[in-house]
């Protein structure tokens, strides 16, 4: 027996294709030159998987993009979880990074694209330079908020009981902030997607943002659509990735937390 | 381990400290021709620029000017996205039928960045105003959506059976009763969507305008005018700040006003 939720939704999805097949194709209420038809939408989509568009498959481009936002979120995420709990462990740290880190903090990543462009080009680098800048804060953010947040008595308990240094980093620091080291990672990715989408559209050689801009500069709607697909679909899986390693490694604290 | 906190004047030092590093590393690479100056102006240059940008004209407009133009679009999408995000959360909030229907579609257009939506809103409204005020809905709706349902669903059922016990109608049940209980929720969605919404502006200018000051910054990028570049790097990030401090002011003031905060 499914849930009422799960029915509705089906429901909502099925009344939601008959009204795209009733509008484009059936009525011509909306032209082709505004929103594909389902067949459009089909033809574009093999099109691109077997002829290719844009100077390559679908597949060579999302994963070109796919490969762009893992690299620039490992790099941000291995510069950045540190630094946080670096800033939340030590408060000379904090007070030192702050100020920077205020000045930096309002440019929103998407303003660092043409900078970018400027110094690295239209090749993979620049990309990589605005997702780790983009990822960065989020994560930097986050483990630093996370340390804040333990709970004193845990930390007293540590030192009196003389744990070294470095066992308390990996011991108490890190898991103990997990649960919001994670969620900055989430946000991460989330802004290393948008990120890579937009400096993708500005200018790359490759990648799903020039399926993109491509599509556009040649009003082709159903192509549009492909593309647009494509960045949500691994949106999609790479969070449901990120979220199985949330899980994985949060799965003492899961009990807790339910 | 974790230090105890600084005092004020240990703070300040170390804040000057770091500062100072970062500005004169910043400076050092500059100058000393590590990196060519065209690429990597000094910090001076970049506000002698932004000054210098204040009158004079670059991409057919004055700093001030592009920035106008700016906020005049960020303002349409960021209205548009609270006229339909904040009614349409409380309906969803009220209506189970239509938070089941809604969901759903939301969650999955979730996964498309909003910036993926500029083809499709250069093609429906064009580049002028149309367009980026597209990409600014699609980037500031969600968060006004999503924080209107949380504060209309979780809103004490007490208040709910009480205007209902009075015969409260439908309508006035929201407007009444899961509105004004929802605002602060509410507020703090706007902040988030103001943040969004300014960053997808950018966005959308680097991509699809005639003007504003990510236009202004891809005609300098061609021109490889990296002051330029910076100065509106310093321009969105000062802009951006005055809209988030304004915003929080006014949350500071509704919790005031509440008693939920002294």
């Amino acid at each position: 027996m499914i849930g009422r939720r799960t029915a509705i939704g089906f429901a909502t999805l099925a009344v939601l294709v008959l009204l795209w097949f009733a509008l484009t194709t059936w009525t011509g209420i909306v032209s082709a030159g505004r929103f594909p038809s389902p067949a459009d939408f089909w033809f574009s989509l093999v099109q691109i998987t077997t002829r290719g568009y844009a100077g390559g498959e679908l597949l060579t481009h999302a994963l070109h993009s796919l490969a762009l936002v893992v690299v620039g979120f490992l790099v941000a995420v291995t510069t950045g979880v540190p630094l946080g709990l670096w800033m939340g462990w030590s408060r000379r740290a904090e007070a030192a990074i702050n100020p920077v880190f205020l000045i930096i903090r309002p440019i929103p990543p998407l303003a660092w694209i043409p900078l970018a462009i400027l110094w690295l080009g239209l090749g993979d680098a620049a990309k990589i330079m605005v997702i780790w800048f983009a990822a960065f804060v989020p994560s930097v953010i986050n483990s630093f908020s996370g340390v804040r947040t333990i709970e004193r008595p845990i930390i007293e308990a540590a030192r009196m009981l003389g744990t070294p240094r470095w066992r308390f980093v990996t011991e108490i620091l890190v898991p103990a902030a997990a649960p919001m080291i994670f969620t900055g990672l989430r946000l991460s990715l989330q802004a290393a997607w948008t990120t890579l989408v937009a400096a993708e559209l500005v200018g790359a050689l490759v990648g799903l943002g020039l399926v993109l801009n491509m599509a556009q500069q040649d009003i082709y709607p159903g192509m549009i659509l492909v593309g647009m697909l494509a960045v949500g679909v691994l949106g999609f899986v790479t969070t449901w990735l990120l979220g199985g390693v949330e899980r994985r490694a949060l799965a003492w604290n899961m009990a807790a937390r339910n | 381990m974790i230090d105890r906190p600084l005092t004020l004047r240990e703070t300040m030092t170390h804040g000057l400290i770091g500062l100072g590093l970062f500005l004169a590393v910043w400076t050092f690479l500059s100058v000393s021709g590590y990196v060519p100056r065209q690429f990597l102006p000094t910090p001076l240059d970049v506000i002698a620029r932004f000054i210098q940008l204040l009158t004079n004209p670059f991409a057919g407009a004055t700093l001030p000017q592009h920035l106008l133009s700016s906020l005049q679009r960020y303002l349409c999408g960021m209205l548009l996205a609270a006229i339909v995000g904040i009614p349409l959360g409380l309906l969803m909030g009220w209506f189970r039928l239509l938070d089941d229907i809604v969901s759903p579609i939301f969650e999955g257009l979730r996964f498309i960045a909003p910036i993926a939506w500029v083809p499709f809103a250069a093609l429906w409204f064009g580049t002028g105003i149309g367009g980026p005020v597209m990409i600014i809905f699609a980037g500031a709706f969600p968060p006004c959506l999503i924080n209107t349902y949380r504060g209309a669903r979780f809103v004490d059922p007490q208040l709910i059976e009480a205007s209902q016990m009075l015969g409260t109608g439908h309508l006035r049940t929201i407007v009444e009763v899961l509105l004004p209980a929802s605002v602060p929720s509410i507020v703090a969605g706007l902040r988030v969507a103001a943040g969004l919404g300014w960053q997808s502006l950018v966005g959308a200018e680097l991509i699809v305008a005639a003007a504003g000051v990510g236009f202004m910054m891809v005609q300098a990028q061609a021109n490889v005018s990296t002051p330029t570049v910076m100065a509106g790097m310093v321009a969105i990030g000062i802009a951006g700040m005055l809209i988030d401090v304004l915003l929080r002011y006014g949350e500071t003031l509704i919790r005031r006003r509440r008693g939920l905060e002294a």
